[in-house]
């Protein structure tokens, strides 16, 4: 194992997290606080409890992870994309490093950015809304598996784009939307029985769902459902990553 | 003296891209121990994807290489250890500063820091004041050098050069050569690809032609400047001979301009030229001279009518 090549890597990603430190951590946070505003004290003050909880608290989980997952994907995706479009990336392809190195180092940089930013979004939220954590540690391990999991998915996707619309085009024509529909501002049990079920086909649902029981024990499909189709989009992902580095998929041409 | 076994051996080469053209073709090519090898071609001769193709930049098609003993594809992690590159384009990173891109660059080499070889290897570069400057703010020649500096950091034995001095100046051009026979000196063995001969004639101690995917010519320098000693003796005739006469055989002339004039090929460094006895005995068979021109070829003319051959 090259660990000095992840230990490059894994700073050099940190480094050029604190050099846009606005866009990075501030614009999020800022959005989040906007959400808040919005949902939580304007429209959630005429929303009576979902599920035994006010409407500004139970929304929190879900706008964690919707920061989380976003972040995830454009931190990872731009992370491994940018050195392919300035043609940097010679340097990491002609160096002694294995491609789980490469994948430590740049996943794992991209997943601690988000991570911090998961924990600051809900410092934040605390200040608009009383928060108690029921399972801090599986609220921890949620975040951590859900920020690994989406941040080797846009390393994914920064390795497939060839072109800054490709790397928006995901993010904003898919994950956005699921996220949005994944039960991030509702219970899925408030949608009707027809939508429940087409909700159910929903990957985020169950980030979402198990992320908010680790909060409130209150959950849309079980806990231990959230955490294997968790773990089942992490394996999916890492299939993937193991496929690009072992064929060279525009890596290697 | 017994060869040491060569540091870079490549066997059987061939690259087929996707589209299905075929970059290289074949390719045999053995880089000794400490040896300036200069690899001349035109543009798309597959210089690069040679280059890269040692360099794991991209993947071969058929055939095998080893640097150092070490198969690229088995055992990656020694070879490429041993390679430094420096490509052809400026990619840098713009924001990083000069000292932490090649601090960077030795990392992911696997190497334990060493602040004192950065240092070195900035001072001989002539990049120490300009360590702290992010590289966004420097010239394309001090790019260039910090791409120098980088493929520097971890200490390789073998470095690439793709192009070099593509863009520097003749100033600074002079400067990287120093640099570059410094490092000779001190072991590593330097591979370079140039679109100038001068500086494949100047800088190599073996130069390499290639052209359309294929190695065409591989031999030393002093092989290559032995037949730039070649020059041409043209001889305008007054009249028109069919046929070199037996009397003139010695000489190997060949007939030129339909019989209306014949040429002399002859080695400047020889001791005799052989001209005077040539005239004299022309003279003999009874043919005139009424004009003479001599020509030399250049190692531009053996590489343009080695890259043009069908």
């Amino acid at each position: 194992m090259n660990f000095r090549a992840i230990q490059a890597i894994y700073l050099f990603e940190m480094a050029r997290t604190w050099r846009t430190l606005l866009q990075s951590i501030v614009s999020p946070v800022v959005s989040t606080s906007l959400y808040f505003v919005v949902f939580g004290a304007a429209i959630g003050s005429r929303i009576t409890e979902v599920d035994g909880v006010s409407y500004g608290t139970f929304i929190v989980p879900g706008l964690v992870m919707l920061s989380v997952l976003t972040q995830s994907i454009a931190n990872a995706s731009f992370g491994i994309y940018f050195p392919k479009f300035v043609g940097t990336i010679y340097e990491i392809l002609s160096a002694p490093v294995s491609y789980i190195e490469i994948v430590i180092g740049y996943v794992g940089a991209a997943a601690t950015k988000s991570i911090i930013l998961g924990l600051i979004i809900l410092a934040t939220a605390a200040l608009f809304v009383p928060l108690h954590i029921l399972h801090p540690w599986w609220m921890l391990t949620f975040l951590m598996l859900t920020a690994v999991t989406f941040s080797l998915f846009g390393f994914i996707i920064g390795i497939w784009a060839d072109g800054f619309e490709k790397l928006q085009m995901i993010p904003m024509l898919v994950v956005t939307p699921l996220t949005f529909l994944g039960g991030s501002f509702y219970s899925v049990n408030m949608l009707p029985s027809g939508w429940r079920t087409i909700t159910l086909l929903n990957p985020v649902v169950y980030l979402i769902s198990g992320f908010r029981w680790s909060f409130y024990e209150i959950a849309d499909v079980s806990v231990a459902l959230s955490l294997g189709m968790t773990i089942g989009f992490l394996a999916i992902c890492m299939t993937l990553v193991w496929w690009i580095f072992r064929t060279g998929y525009r890596l290697r041409n | 003296m017994l060869a040491s076994p060569p540091i870079i051996s490549v066997s059987n080469l061939s690259k087929t891209y996707g589209s299905g053209f075929k970059a290289l073709n074949g390719i045999n090519l053995d880089i000794r121990r400490g040896e300036i090898f200069a690899l001349l071609g035109p543009n798309g001769a597959g210089k690069t994807t040679l280059i890269s193709i040692i360099c794991g930049i991209a993947n071969l098609s058929e055939g095998s290489v080893s640097v150092g003993g070490h198969d690229i594809n088995k055992d990656y992690r020694t070879a490429r250890s041993l390679i430094g590159l420096v490509p052809q384009e400026l990619h840098t990173d713009s924001f990083e500063t000069v000292w932490a891109t090649v601090s960077f660059s030795r990392g992911l080499f696997g190497k334990p820091k060493n602040p004192a070889h950065i240092e070195k290897v900035l001072k001989d570069l002539s990049l120490w004041d300009k360590k702290d400057s992010k590289i966004i703010t420097l010239s394309g020649g001090m790019k260039r050098r910090v791409m120098i500096a980088k493929a520097l950091s971890h200490e390789p034995q073998i470095l690439f050069l793709d192009e070099p001095t593509a863009g520097v100046d003749v100033e600074l051009r002079k400067g990287m050569w120093d640099v570059v026979r410094g490092l000779q000196a001190s072991g590593v063995t330097i591979i370079l690809t140039t679109h100038y001969i001068q500086e494949a004639e100047e800088m190599a101690d073996r130069i390499g032609v290639i052209n359309k995917g294929e190695i065409i010519l591989v031999e030393d320098k002093a092989g290559l400047m032995q037949k730039l000693g070649k020059k041409h003796l043209k001889l305008y005739l007054q009249g028109k001979v069919d046929a070199i006469p037996a009397s003139l055989a010695a000489y190997n002339l060949e007939l030129s301009d339909d019989g209306h004039a014949v040429i002399y090929n002859y080695d400047t460094k020889g001791e005799r030229t052989g001209i005077t006895s040539l005239l004299g005995d022309l003279r003999n068979a009874g043919i005139r001279i009424s004009d003479l021109d001599t020509t030399q070829s250049s190692l531009e003319d053996i590489f343009v009518s080695l890259v043009r051959a069908p």
